[in-house]
C-alpha cells in the first residue's frame, strides 16, 4: 500500500517536472510553471520521507535528515533572495555546481557500501554517477569564480594534452575499475574521485569570454545526467525522469546557445576564446571621437528612430529603469524607439531581456537578432548601452579574431551610432573594438546609469 | 554480452523512460523563446535538484554506526537542498519581473485604436 502510494507520488512529481518545463516556455505561463516543478519536486521529497521502504523498513536518521534540509532550504532561500539581478549567472552556477557535489557525494557512499552480488553495470553507474557530478561541481565551481571576476583565465602550453591526458586516465581508470582489475579498488577509486575533481578545474579553466553560458548550460546538463545515474541506481523514477529531462534540455540549450554565436561546441570547448590576441594590446586601438551629454540628448530628442542595444554594462550599472525611462520619454516626444537584443548579450541567453522586464520594458520593444540588423540601415540613432563584443564588426571582417563568425549587431549601418562605455577597455572577450573608431560612431563616456539620468534631465530640456 | 543484454531486459521499463524523457526534454526546450532562456536554465538546474532525494534515501538507510555514510550523506543533503530551494528562488524572481506584462499595453494609449 505505501509504496502504491508513493509510485503514484513520484509519478505526479514526473509529471509536473514535464509541465512545468513545458510552462516554462511561455512568458504567461512560466511562472506557474515554475511553482508546478516546485510543488511535483515537494510531494517527490515528503513521499520520500514518509513512505520509503528498504528491506521492510522505515528510513531513519531523520533527525539529522530534518537538519540537513532545514540548512540547505535557509542557506537557499536567503542566497536567492538577496542575489542581485546581475549576479544571477554566478547564482545559477553555484546551486547547479552543489547539485553536482550531491550527485556525486552519493556515489562515494554508494561505493562504500557495495557488498558481494553487485553488477558490473551497477559499479559503471557509480563510476560515471561520480565523474559526471564531480566535473559539474569542480566546473561549475571555475565558472562562479570567473563570472565574479575572482579568476582570470589561465592557459599554458600543452594545456588540451594535459587535459586528455587526465580525462584518458580517469576514463582508464574507471574502466579497469569497473573490470574489477584492483586489489584494492577503494583507492583507485578516490583517484577516480581526484581526477575527475581536476579535469572539471581544468576544463572550464581556460574558456572565457563570451562563451561561459554555453559553459553553465552545459554543466547544467551533466548535473541532470548525473542525477539520472543516481535515479538508476536507487530504481528511483522521479530522479531518473527530472534527471534526464535536465540532461537532455540543457544539452539542447547548449546547443541553441552555440549556433546564436555561430560556434561549434568543439569549437568552444577547445579554443581558448577568452585568450586576448595581439590585436587585444591597450593602446593599439584607432582613433575615436567623444561626444558630450548636451550633444548626445540633442541627437536623441531629435531622431526619429532610435535602436538600444544593451549590453553587460547596463546590467552593471543597474540602469535598467533608468533606460526605461529615456525609453518613455523618447517615445512620448514621437520617436520610435526599439531594443535590439543580441541573444548572448550580458553574461547568460536572455540575460537582458530578463533585465528589461524587471524594469518593465514592454516585449514588442524587443528586437531579435535578424530584424535588427533590417531595422539598422534606417535608424537615426543607435544608442550602445554597455554592449561591445557583439557590436564588434571583427566578428564579421577580421577571421584573424577570436570572435570571427560569430553573428553580432550591425549598429555601424546606422547614421549616428552612440557608445556608451565606462572607459576604452576592451570588452568581455579581451578584444579590440574597431566600431568605435567608426567616422559615425561616438563615444559617451561613463557610467551607464548616470549618463541615461544626465540624458534625460537634458532631453526634458530641450 | 549476455550480462548487457540481461541488464537491458531487467530494466527495459528504465530504458523506455529515458529514451522519451530525452525526445521529451528536446521538444520542450526547442520551443522556448529566447527571452526565457535564463529563468529556463535557471528552472532545469533546479529540477535536477531532485537529486536530494538520492541523498534523504542514502541517509535513512546508512547504519547507524556508519559515520562517513552519515557524515557524506549530511553534506549531500544539504547541498542538494540548496540546489532545489535555491533554484527555484531564483527562478522564481526572474519570472516575477515578467508578470507586469499588462502596463506596456496601457502605456501605448496614445496610439490610435484599431
Amino acid at each position: 500500500m505505501e509504496t502504491s502510494i508513493l509510485s503514484v507520488c513520484y509519478l505526479i512529481g514526473s509529471v509536473s517536472f514535464i509541465v512545468g518545463l513545458k510552462m516554462l516556455a511561455h512568458p504567461d505561463t512560466a511562472r506557474k510553471g515554475n511553482l508546478v516543478s516546485a510543488a511535483g519536486m515537494l510531494i517527490a521529497i515528503i513521499a520520500t520521507l514518509v513512505l520509503s521502504q528498504s528491506g521492510g523498513k522505515h528510513l531513519h536518521n531523520y533527525g539529522y535528515i530534518a537538519i540537513g534540509l532545514a540548512i540547505g532550504g535557509i542557506i537557499g532561500t536567503v542566497a536567492a533572495r538577496r542575489v542581485k539581478m546581475t549576479a544571477m549567472p554566478e547564482m545559477v552556477s553555484i546551486f547547479n555546481g552543489m547539485g553536482g557535489l550531491c550527485a556525486s557525494l552519493i556515489a562515494v557512499v554508494e561505493f562504500g557500501r557495495l557488498t558481494e552480488g553487485y553488477t558490473v553495470l551497477h559499479l559503471l553507474i557509480i563510476i560515471a554517477g561520480v565523474f559526471i557530478g564531480s566535473v559539474s561541481f569542480a566546473g561549475s565551481m571555475v565558472a562562479y569564480a570567473k563570472l565574479s571576476g575572482k579568476m582570470k583565465d589561465v592557459t599554458f602550453t600543452g594545456q588540451h594534452i594535459f587535459n586528455f591526458v587526465v580525462l584518458g586516465a580517469v576514463l582508464i581508470l574507471g574502466g579497469l575499475l569497473v573490470g574489477g582489475c584492483f586489489a584494492t579498488p577503494v583507492v583507485v577509486f578516490y583517484i577516480v574521485v581526484a581526477l575527475s575533481l581536476l579535469y572539471g578545474v581544468m576544463f572550464v579553466l581556460p574558456i572565457g569570454g563570451a562563451d561561459m553560458p554555453v559553459v553553465i548550460s552545459l554543466l547544467n546538463s551533466c548535473t541532470g545526467i548525473a542525477a539520472a545515474c543516481a535515479g538508476f541506481l536507487y530504481n528511483n523514477p522521479v530522479m531518473l525522469t527530472g534527471g534526464i529531462l535536465v540532461g537532455s534540455a540543457g544539452a539542447i540549450l547548449t546547443v541553441l546557445m552555440c549556433k546564436a554565436m555561430n560556434r561549434s561546441l568543439k569549437n568552444v570547448l577547445i579554443g581558448s576564446f577568452g585568450k586576448s590576441n595581439g590585436a587585444a594590446v591597450p593602446g593599439k586601438q584607432g582613433t575615436y571621437k567623444e561626444v558630450s551629454i548636451s550633444d548626445a540628448a540633442m541627437l536623441l530628442a531629435y531622431a526619429h528612430k532610435i535602436i538600444i542595444v544593451p549590453g553587460y554594462g547596463l546590467a552593471v550599472a543597474q540602469a535598467q529603469h533608468t533606460c526605461h525611462e529615456l525609453e518613455k520619454l523618447l517615445i512620448d516626444r514621437g520617436a520610435d524607439v526599439k531594443y535590439a537584443i543580441h541573444p548572448v548579450a550580458g553574461r547568460m541567453p536572455g540575460h537582458m531581456n530578463v533585465l528589461l522586464a524587471e524594469a518593465d520594458v514592454s516585449y514588442d520593444l524587443l528586437l531579435e537578432i535578424d530584424p535588427s540588423n533590417e531595422q539598422f540601415p534606417t535608424t537615426d540613432v543607435v544608442l550602445v548601452l554597455g554592449a561591445n563584443d557583439v557590436v564588434n564588426p571583427a566578428a564579421e571582417n577580421d577571421p584573424a579574431s577570436s570572435i570571427y563568425g560569430m553573428k553580432i549587431l550591425e549598429v555601424w549601418k546606422a547614421k549616428m551610432v552612440i557608445v556608451n562605455k565606462r572607459s576604452m577597455r576592451p570588452g568581455y572577450a579581451g578584444i579590440e573594438n574597431a566600431l568605435f573608431s567608426e567616422p559615425n560612431t561616438s563615444m559617451l563616456f561613463g557610467d551607464a546609469k548616470e549618463a541615461l539620468q544626465q540624458l534625460i534631465t537634458e532631453i526634458k530640456t530641450l | 554480452m549476455e550480462t548487457v543484454l540481461n541488464f537491458i531486459q531487467n530494466n527495459l521499463e528504465m530504458f523506455y523512460v529515458v529514451i522519451l524523457s530525452i525526445f521529451l526534454g528536446i521538444e520542450v526546450i526547442s520551443k522556448v523563446p529566447s527571452v526565457l532562456h535564463t529563468p529556463l536554465m535557471s528552472g532545469a538546474n533546479a529540477i535536477h535538484g531532485v537529486i536530494v532525494i538520492g541523498a534523504i534515501l542514502v541517509m535513512g538507510n546508512a547504519a547507524d554506526d556508519n559515520y562517513l555514510a552519515i557524515t557524506l550523506g549530511m553534506i549531500a543533503v544539504i547541498v542538494g537542498t540548496l540546489n532545489v530551494v535555491g533554484g527555484f528562488v531564483v527562478t522564481d524572481r526572474m519570472l516575477e519581473m515578467f508578470k507586469s506584462k499588462k502596463k506596456p499595453v496601457i502605456q501605448k494609449d496614445n496610439q490610435p485604436a484599431k
